[in-house]
């Protein structure tokens, strides 16, 4: 397919096809959940926050809420019909309003539904709730000091002796790290909107990566089966892991009302309560203990992952697993332990966020590469480089995966040859020898990221392919589209399949009507999954086709051929839609139900042993940065990245996710803070205070490449890789550029702890300069 | 409540609406006059989802009452092309590739025209600050700025 350029419009796979609502999102009638025309009579929803961050509810007195204004109603936990729970991993610990006390502030109590959005939310303050506080424990040292329960079972990881190794390398260091959250910011807040039907049944339109889930979820809140309930979603106007559960409360209470007041119940927190009550990238603490040589070759790694679950577990599990798998990032580490403590606070319940705890993980291991190469006073890329995975007897993950397919040698040499790595590091290191009060900062670092859900089962996929008898084609699967151009993708190997053009295929928003049971689009691999899936439903029908096709015209099957623009049979070529009518008259059957597992891993968490990825996506990034050592304020000059995604089934819709991942990733290590003051109130709950990338704080040069050569040995989806999460990590070479200029103020290690703030940068300078 | 009549020009055309004191503009575009291209981000002045123009200045619309709008023009996303034909910004944003999720373009876009009926030739720093009241979580702003610097060229004959 990808002899002779094929022009766009046809949309054919490897193509560079524009997204498939790019039109519409420029002209502004992209629908999204808050701009579906309301059926008449539709109501809405407010939620009730707690004002403590730990404490016994002694008193609520709602009477004033439920006589306000335009107010029809007030729910409380009482008024749940069936389970009050949300927890996604079937723990019972998630209230969708709390019952007897209350365990972070911003946690919902109550909801009040009103005639208009306004009514509901002024009526809210009206309420009157008793409270006896209780001890609270915001930050998770505290949380370790205490000795705080986990909210879930740890994780170790281990392989061979570590106190052996740590007692006989050469070099030894030890080392505390605080990483921190970060909020998704998603443009779209959290939103849903229930509309009753008949019996039990109810419809969810729901900002959701996860459709099932909220079916699931809400039909056990509503106490009716899942087949009473349909979700459904088209579009969501971003969500990174912040809609893969977070968005199940909403939608709850929104099916909970609808049902109760008979009417259509829209929930759309504003975006401090949003912001507030709805969980983020977990904050980690790190401690480590590592052994190496004169040569920087790492011996041993012995290291604690320390989370801020927050109340409930949520997906802090998988999560806080996640960090360990990635603790290694792209380093073979001969002796190694690896240990999570996923620990409970009275703070909301962290979640999933791009990377799902892998990034953690990955910056743990450059800030470890880092110290090494301060300690020795060498160019951190050769420590790095003097620890990648290599040849057999060096290839062994913590959890005992075999890297068989590294190319990071490739792509690093690559990298530093065309963003001219080695100069321009000479000649910042001479000038910031100079002095100053301007310093520069360069670093390269890598990134490998493991591609499956670590829950093995999440690994599979379900499409629905219908064609109609006009050789139209209606496509339908389990993803979700949350910007990142999955259904675009899709589209295109369905297209492809049938040799058709790209418009000749509607997407159709995701529903839990058309295809069940699916996982949620996470773990980077949407296209992965529900490009497989679709494709076996277009080749059951391609099958099915071509039998006909054979038969009809007395030729071999293997001369029936879907070529772009018609298909072949014989001699002769007869469009697409010609043949379909054709088979329509000889009742041949045009759908398909499509299906797909990956094959191949597997995961013995007891053991710690396995195969949980199928494969793993590579990258690299070269970050410049400049900062004023008497403010610590700071630009990032320039930024160049060489990123893996396979044999691209859409370079414009990946490289739009290499540029977009790496900015969101450099805002969690720069300038993007979460703030808990000492009552464990969030203060930094809007865009006023919580400070993402702007047009004007992002590289002004920024050169992102994928490697072209790359082709996924793994046989996925036309040999593609996921792209959604990896470069999300490209942005460690900010993060370590800034720590090189800090560091440039004196002898001492820096520790620059993420979030790199001014604030943080200048205290950096102070501590190499040999402060505290 | 007593409701207020207001009479003002959208997009061109002379609209008339009631609305409640309280009411803001964004609110008023959304839910009155069914255009929902405006987006609300954040509801208070921080994002520039609910960019529009009044006077041609740029507004955040969430910021205003829809009182307020009596007896001015406002420009909306749904006004920057001209019926089917896109304006040449909307273009550029098409084949920069500069959208994902695209909650944040309607936003954009209007800002962009807003910077382009201004002049023609902006330098980058400048399209950078003045698009720097807009957020887009999504595609890391280098599209964008590219897709506006090329409209001005276009726009310019250059
Ligand atoms: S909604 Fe108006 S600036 Fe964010
Ligand atoms: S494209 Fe999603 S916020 Fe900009």
């Amino acid at each position: 397919m990808m002899e002779g350029p094929a022009p766009t419009s046809e949309g054919r796979l490897h193509d560079p096809v524009a997204h498939d609502s790019a039109h519409k999102h420029v002209a502004g009638t992209a629908v999204y959940i808050d701009d579906m025309v309301e059926p008449t009579g539709t109501l809405h929803a407010c939620l009730g926050l707690a004002e403590r961050a730990h404490a016994e509810i002694v008193a609520m007195d709602l009477s004033a809420v439920a006589e306000a204004q335009g107010v029809v109603a007030v729910l409380t936990a009482a008024d749940i019909p069936g389970a009050n729970d949300v927890s996604p991993t079937g723990k019972n610990d998630d209230p969708v309003f709390a019952e007897g006390a209350v365990e972070f502030h911003g946690q919902p109590i109550f909801a009040v539904i009103g005639e208009t959005r306004e009514a509901a939310r002024r009526a809210v303050s009206r309420a009157v709730i008793g409270y006896r506080d209780l001890p609270h424990v915001t930050d998770v040292s505290d949380a370790l000091e205490r000795v705080l329960p986990h909210v879930t079972e740890p994780l170790t990881l281990s392989r061979g002796d570590i106190a052996a190794a740590l007692a006989a390398a050469p070099r030894r260091l030890d080392g505390r790290m605080r990483i921190g959250g970060q909020d998704h910011f998603y443009l779209e807040g959290q939103i849903a909107m229930a509309v009753p039907g008949e019996d039990d049944d109810v419809l969810v339109h729901s900002s959701t990566q996860h459709p099932s889930e909220v079916q699931h979820m809400v039909a056990h809140v509503l106490g009716v089966p899942s087949n009473a309930v349909t979700v459904e979603v088209r579009r969501m106007g971003g969500a990174f892991g912040g809609k893969e559960t977070q968005g199940n409360l909403f939608a709850a209470v929104a099916a909970v009302a609808a049902k109760r007041l008979g009417r259509p119940v829209k929930i759309r927190p504003d975006r401090d309560d949003d912001m507030v009550a709805t969980g983020k990238r977990h904050d980690f603490l790190v401690d480590y203990a590592v052994g190496y040589d004169d040569d920087g070759r790492i011996h041993a790694v012995d290291a604690q992952f320390a989370a801020r679950c927050g109340f409930s577990a949520d997906l802090s599990g998988p999560v806080t697993d996640r960090a360990l798998f990635h603790a290694d990032n792209a380093y073979y580490y001969p002796a190694v332990r690896l240990a999570s403590r996923p620990m409970k606070t009275n703070t909301v319940s962290n979640t999933a966020f791009r990377g799902f705890g892998g990034p953690q993980g990955v910056i743990a291991a450059e800030r470890i590469i880092a110290e090494i190469a301060h300690a020795l006073g060498r160019d951190p890329l050769e420590i790095r480089k003097a620890n990648f995975y290599g040849e057999p007897g060096r290839d062994v993950t913590p959890y005992h995966q075999t890297v068989e397919d590294n190319i990071l040698p490739r792509l690093i040499s690559e990298l530093e040859t065309s963003a001219g790595y080695h100069e321009r590091r000479a000649e910042i290191v001479a000038e910031n020898a100079r002095g100053g009060v301007i310093r520069r900062g360069i670093a390269l670092t890598p990134v490998k990221f493991g591609i499956s859900f670590t829950a093995t089962w999440y690994n599979q996929a379900g499409a629905l392919v219908h064609v109609y008898r006009d050789g139209s084609v209606h496509l339908n699967h389990g993803g979700t589209e949350m910007g990142q151009g999955l259904f675009t993708k899709v589209a295109q190997v369905a297209a492809d399949c049938f040799g058709i053009p790209l418009d000749r295929v509607k997407i159709t928003a995701t529903t839990t009507g058309k295809v069940p049971n699916t996982s949620a689009t996470a773990a980077s691999s949407g296209s992965d999954l529900n490009g497989m899936a679709a494709q076996d439903a277009c080749e059951q029908i391609r099958r099915r086709l071509t039998a006909f096709a054979a038969e009809k015209w007395a030729v071999p099957e293997d001369e029936v051929v879907f070529e772009p623009g018609a298909v072949r049979v014989g001699a002769e070529r007869i469009a697409f839609p010609d043949l379909i009518e054709a088979a329509y008259m000889a009742r041949v059957h045009l759908s398909a139900a499509g299906f797909y597992k990956t094959p191949g891993i597997h995961w013995d968490r007891a053991a710690g042993k396995g195969k949980p990825f199928f494969y793993f996506a590579y990258g690299a990034a070269v970050s410049e940065v400049r900062i004023d050592t008497l403010t610590g304020e700071y630009i990032v000059d320039r930024v160049d990245i060489l990123h893996d995604v396979g044999r691209s089934l859409n370079p414009a819709i990946d490289r739009g996710q290499v540029e977009g991942g790496f900015i969101q990733g450099m805002g969690w290590l720069t300038t993007e803070e979460l703030w808990w003051d000492d009552a464990g109130r969030l203060r930094t709950h809007a865009p006023s205070t919580y400070k993402i990338p702007l047009a004007s704080d992002v590289p002004r040069v920024f050169n992102v490449t994928l490697a072209e050569w790359s082709e996924n040995p793994a046989r996925t989806i036309r040999r593609s890789k996921a792209v959604g999460e990896p470069p999300l990590m490209l942005a460690a070479s900010v993060l370590e550029a800034l720590s090189m200029a800090a560091g440039s103020c004196g002898p001492h290690f820096p520790h620059l702890d993420p979030p790199a703030t001014p604030e943080a940068v200048l205290m950096a300078c102070e501590r190499a300069r040999g402060g505290p | 409540m007593s409701q207020i009549h207001v009479t003002t020009k959208i997009n061109g055309d002379e609209t008339e609406f009631l609305c409640g004191p309280e009411e803001t503009l964004l609110d008023v575009l959304r839910d009155h006059l069914g255009m929902t291209g405006t987006k609300e981000g954040c509801g208070t002045g921080d994002c520039g989802a609910c960019s529009v123009t009044v006077d041609g200045r740029l507004v955040c619309s969430c910021l205003m009452l829809g009182a307020e709008a009596e007896g001015h023009e406002i420009g909306t996303i749904e006004g920057v092309a001209k019926g089917d034909e896109l304006h040449p910004v909307q273009k550029k944003f098409l084949d920069h590739a500069a959208l994902q999720c695209g909650i944040c373009t309607p936003g954009f876009l209007v800002a962009a025209k807003a910077l382009l009926d201004r002049t023609l030739e902006p330098t980058e720093e400048e399209v950078r600050y003045w698009l720097a009241g807009n957020l887009c979580r999504c595609t890391g702003y280098d599209k964008i700025v590219r897709a506006v610097m090329d409209t001005a060229a276009e726009l310019r004959g250059a």
